[in-house]
């Protein structure tokens, strides 16, 4: 069997069939559509199936909790009337501590189901501890894929305590070098085993999340008799947005506003050796989330169920110096230590509330478990052995790789605006790029549309003013 | 004595990709340097030392191989030293709200 890059890499579509259970051809419309809510189907669980399937191993069912000391704090400098109540979704009380416990949790048990004896999955976050934790669950074997190390080997403090997590929820761990062939690793491993490719982006992994944005919609009706006004999703890869928006339309909640915040790292390169330890935040940030939303069939897998553009009504950027004084905060006036990557959404929270009434409601729907190496103080121990500036001031003048900079001020914690338009009409670039010497038909247009979350009409236009 | 025994857990490495072998698409910094991986699990070989091609058996029952790097290799992220930068956020915000809530 030919090992080499180039070998391995041919035989990409039969080693992903194989490994999914899914022919992804099946679902295949045109060079440009697919038949989304088909490839969706062939996870076939209702959201009362998903919650129950989740429950068999304590996922879900996670508090819900009102920051009320934060909400007052944000009120002390937010205009009269203004100040919405902020709530959290307590998810590190999953079994391995963050929500990613609810796409595991779907996806093992659905490869068990199919009668894989083991999974393979690629992430150097909580994704891979998830799956791990709930391998072991299941009785199912784990392999995971992290890049973790530079080429001195040094790795992230975070990536280094996903390590040591996934091998206490006995995991096999591979820590690999910065790069992309992590992907060519995966389909060798795959093929070596025969295992499920637990990717972050197959129907069942979105799906799981489906069940996050259903609990909150309902724990928020319950409590307060309405909808939240607002939910904000950490994003990256798009599957938290995306599950959590479907969610909440499940329940009903459809007037709530969804709202994907990322750690803004424009200008540090994703595959390069020098910037990978130049970052704090090795997830929920726009290295991921920008190409993601433009272009989300750039993964592990034929078609991407994660969509964030089809889900976003507005994107927002904040600093990695506010997500650390966030996390301080969380800590010192709620009494949750958390995060700090899952506080991205959190600190977007803080920026928001001042621009709603006092009566509007914001969910912010995770938190993640902390732990060795995650903590703010060793983030910035690290930032600083790996020559960034650390210093308080304002945040604006923070540098992705250069400088962090920590709010002097609560006040000083504002979003930047993602513009949406942007991302659409890229995204439609790229459907160009992507389909050269392909005429589009109207039902290709009737796609990107809703793929984009917009009209035929402005396809048509977005179409015209790129040309 | 050698470095290690049979049962001992080790950490070996494996080189995957030579820079040659690399993809024309990633950055220089990036195409410039080996692809290597480390992987953890219990000596198959009965007594090797550092830098022998080994055996190991990982935590689901693998075999693999690859050049013996550690024995009993240790978990060494931790805390951190403390940030001044992070030590006055709770005391500030705390007096602010306290204020606040006392008006």
């Amino acid at each position: 069997m030919d090992l080499s890059y180039s070998g391995v890499m041919s035989r990409k579509k039969e080693i992903l069939r194989k490994a999914t259970g899914i022919d992804y051809g099946k679902f295949e419309i045109s060079p440009v559509a697919f038949d989304y809510e088909g490839l969706m189907n062939t996870c076939k669980y209702s959201i009362e199936d998903a919650k129950r399937i989740l429950q068999e191993t304590g996922v879900g069912q996670t508090p819900l909790v009102e920051l009320k000391n934060l909400t007052d704090f944000v009120r002390s400098v937010s205009p009269p009337g203004k100040g919405g109540r902020i709530f959290i979704k307590d998810e590190a009380a999953n079994p391995s501590g963050s929500f990613k416990d609810r796409r595991a949790g779907l996806s093992v048990y659905h490869a068990k189901k199919l009668g894989y004896q083991g999974v393979v999955c690629a992430s150097s976050g909580n994704y891979g501890a998830a799956v791990a934790s709930q391998a072991a669950k299941r009785g199912l074997k784990a392999i995971i894929l992290q890049e973790v190390y530079d080429s001195r080997k040094v790795g992230q403090p975070e990536i280094l305590e996903k390590t040591r997590a996934c091998e206490a929820y006995g995991a096999e761990v591979w820590q690999l070098t910065v790069g992309p062939e992590l992907f060519y690793i995966m389909l060798r491993v795959l093929e070596e085993t025969d295992f499920f490719s637990d990717s972050l982006y197959v129907p069942s992994s979105v799906k799981g999340i489906e069940t996050l944005g259903y609990e909150l919609a309902q724990q928020v009706f319950q409590q307060e008799g309405r909808f939240p006004d607002l939910v904000i999703i950490t994003h990256a890869g798009g599957g938290n947005v995306t599950g959590t928006a479907r969610g909440l339309k499940m329940a009903d909640s459809f007037r709530t506003t969804v709202v994907g915040a990322s750690v803004d790292l424009k200008g540090l390169h994703m595959a390069s050796d020098i910037d990978f330890n130049r970052k704090s935040f090795t997830t929920g940030h726009t290295g991921f989330g920008i190409p993601f939303l433009t272009w989300p069939d750039r993964t592990d897998v034929p078609r991407n169920c994660a969509r964030g553009l089809r889900y976003l009504d507005r994107y927002v950027l904040v600093t990695q110096g506010d997500v650390f004084y966030t996390t301080e905060l969380l800590a010192k006036l709620e009494g949750m230590e958390r995060g700090p990557a899952g506080n991205t959404s959190l600190t977007a929270a803080i920026a928001l509330s001042r621009e709603l009434d006092r009566d509007q409601i914001l969910v912010v729907q995770e938190t993640e478990y902390t732990a060795a190496g995650k903590l703010p103080s060793s983030q910035l121990t690290f930032a600083k052995e790996n020559g960034i500036e650390v210093r308080r001031g304002n945040p604006r003048e923070n540098v992705p790789g250069k400088v962090i900079v920590i709010p002097e001020r609560v006040d000083q914690i504002q979003v930047e605006n993602f513009e949406i338009e942007k991302l659409r009409h890229s995204y439609i670039e790229n459907a160009i790029k992507m389909t050269k010497g392909y005429l589009w038909t109207l039902e290709d247009i009737q796609f990107l549309a809703e793929d984009s979350k917009t009209s035929a009409d402005w396809v048509q236009k977005a179409i015209e003013s790129l040309k | 004595m050698p470095d290690a025994k049979r049962g001992d857990l080790v950490q070996i490495h494996k080189v995957i990709l030579d820079p040659s072998q690399r993809p024309d698409t990633l950055p220089e910094c990036t195409r410039s340097v080996y692809y290597e991986c480390w992987v953890k699990g219990f000596l198959i070989d009965e007594s090797v030392n550092i830098g022998d091609e080994v055996k190991i058996e990982t935590f689901i029952g693998r075999e693999i191989s690859g050049i013996l790097k550690q024995v009993n290799p240790v978990y060494d992220h931790n805390f951190g030293v403390p940030q001044k930068e992070l030590l006055n956020i709770g005391s500030e915000s705390r007096k602010k709200l306290g204020k606040m809530k006392n008006r």
